[in-house]
């Protein structure tokens, strides 16, 4: 006899939040990444559409970063010490169809670059590319609050997404958002309540839920990738039931939490199965959208989302 | 839960005399008040007064469904009542009420298969109220036995225990909130559970008080589906706290606003 597959059926679906805007809708990109918008668990094809991929988005920063492994430098070569170069190098040779610029420059410890002059990056940058754009500050909360409203207004209708805000400090960030017409990140700390409650107040201000993308904030393998990964899944069967308020989609931030691992920094082919295994993990708790620094590792796991999505 | 407001009904005077004023501006700004509040269907009932419930039970419901989709719940003992409201529905429909007479079930359930309505059915028959809660298994046993052997899916059914006023048999509301648990146990998939909540405090003081608090317990015992005054806001705050407690949402400071925004 044959198996009959016990299928779910799920009233409700997870936001489709939409990165980039086109000429046609007031921006400059060359293109826009659509994420989320699926009716069923992670890759569970047969219990409702899952209308858009994973995508992965390559970390840059406005400045040549400081302590990042050494393979992961060399991976980039001399490009990585000009921020400019740098994106060339992910665009044109890695195919980057993303990028995630943090502005790590304006921190106080890392050259406190003021707000001007990180808005006129952001600027130049937005100029050379046509790649759309997640932004995200020195993660100060006081410098942050500082820069990102005028980086907010220099990248004005190109819809990029933007972070990252937490439940003490949302407000300047989400109102910079709801007037410059882009979307937020929410960040929580491995805390499902307060990822809710942030959503909330972040809707509060005006921000409609489909402009909300949550980092639930991750650990990578061996350092607590199954906490975020059981919260992920616990908002997910909230959303997908009809808690609105959980309904947006995942940002995980892989690079940064995998790299940190000395495990990564062991060997130079183990950093990048780290990266790799924390990536694909995530994945199939629902990450939406992954945020990674190796560029064998983002090719591993983009092959991995093509495999996967086959059918 | 799914939430049923109770207060499109001639036995309220506003609603009576916009029936037989025939104004259906009353009518429908009661039923968006009601789903703005959180109800999930509307329940109609021309009420006692109607001198003819053929004419008013249409009227009523082509009035509420101009301006919302919501299921109605067509409330009247009267089944050719009930027909004449299901013909020009809409909207997905509630038939409320068969009793465990199956001359009533004759009648309604071919209705309900018919307009591929749901159906509600109160544990009474023509032998009178029950008294204790075994009498009201064996009469939802009965329901749900006809059901089946008619081809109507219980799931479909929602039975409800008839709730009488605390005053009136405080020693049976125990055993109603018991039977809520145990009609979920007579088969599966389930039957549904319903109370028409604000028969519990029918002319008795501190009325709000004492439907919320037991809405709380019999949402702990599996309750499904209340009608009930959406617009009673701490009876509206104790459902989704009671809810919270449950686990059936998640948690946040603002869990009330949230569940709101829903």
């Amino acid at each position: 006899m044959e198996t009959q597959l016990a299928l779910e059926k799920w009233p409700h679906e997870i936001s489709t939040v939409i990165i980039g805007a086109k000429n046609e809708h007031g921006g400059s990109r060359s293109h826009s990444i659509e994420i989320g918008g699926q009716k069923s668990l992670p890759l569970l094809f047969k219990e409702g559409v899952i209308p858009n991929k994973p995508k992965i988005a390559f970390e840059v920063w406005d400045i040549a970063p400081v302590d990042w492994d050494s393979e992961l430098v060399s991976a980039y070569g001399k490009s990585i010490k000009d921020p400019f170069a740098w994106v060339d190098k992910c665009v044109n040779d890695f195919k980057a169809e993303l990028l995630c610029l943090k502005m790590q420059g304006a921190h106080p410890d890392s050259g406190d670059k003021g707000a001007e002059e990180s808005a006129k990056f952001v600027s130049e940058l937005l100029s050379r590319t046509g790649v759309p754009l997640i932004i995200i500050g020195c993660e100060n909360d006081v410098k942050d609050n500082l820069i990102m409203p005028l980086i907010s207004e220099a990248a004005k209708k190109e819809r990029c997404l933007i972070g990252c805000a937490v439940q003490d400090n949302y407000k300047t960030l989400a109102a910079s958002a709801l007037a410059d017409g882009h979307t937020i990140i929410a960040q929580s700390p491995i805390d499902i309540n307060i990822a809710k409650q942030l959503n909330i107040l972040i809707s509060d201000i005006g921000l409609a839920f489909e402009r909300i993308v949550m980092d639930p904030t991750i650990g990578s393998l061996g350092y607590g990738l199954e906490y975020a990964y059981s919260i992920m899944e616990r908002a997910r069967l909230a959303a997908l039931s009809g808690d609105k308020s959980l309904a947006s989609p995942f940002i995980c931030f892989v690079g940064q939490e995998a790299w940190k691992a000395k495990e990564a920094k062991a060997s130079a082919n183990q950093g990048i199965i780290w990266e790799v295994i924390t990536a694909s993990s995530l994945i199939q708790s629902g990450a939406d959208l992954l945020v990674m620094r190796h560029p064998k590792a983002i090719e591993k796991v983009n092959n991995f989302i093509e495999m996967l999505y086959k059918g | 839960m799914f939430i049923i407001g109770e207060l499109i009904n001639g036995m309220y005077a506003d609603i009576q005399a916009a029936i037989s004023s025939r104004n259906k501006l009353i009518v429908q700004k009661c039923a968006l008040e009601q789903v703005a509040c959180g109800a999930s269907a509307l329940d109609v009932n021309c009420g006692p007064a109607s001198k003819n419930p053929l004419i008013d039970m249409p009227w009523l419901i082509e009035a509420v469904q101009e301006v919302t989709d919501k299921p109605l719940c067509l409330d009247s003992s009267k089944a050719e009542v009930i027909k004449a409201g299901l013909k020009v529905s809409k909207n997905k429909t509630i038939i409320n009420s068969t009793t465990a007479d199956e001359e009533k079930l004759d009648v309604l359930l071919p209705l309900a298969k018919q307009y591929n309505s749901q159906l509600v059915a109160i544990t009474i028959s023509k032998k009178g109220i029950p008294q204790n809660k075994d009498q009201r298994l064996e009469l939802a046993a009965n329901i749900v036995a006809y059901c089946q052997d008619n081809g109507f899916p219980v799931e479909d059914l929602y039975l409800d225990p008839i709730l009488l006023p605390v005053n009136v048999a405080q020693e049976q509301i125990k055993g109603i909130l018991e039977s809520i648990h145990e009609f979920k146990l007579l088969c599966d998939p389930s039957p549904k559970t319903i109370v028409g909540l604000s028969n519990l405090s029918q002319g008795i003081r501190l009325r709000s008080l004492i439907n919320r608090t037991f809405l709380t317990m019999s949402l702990a015992y599996g309750l499904d589906s209340a009608i009930l005054n959406p617009k009673d806001n701490e009876l509206m705050d104790a459902l989704i706290t009671a809810e919270l407690i449950l686990n059936k949402n998640i948690y946040c400071d603002s869990y009330l606003e949230a569940y709101r925004k829903k």
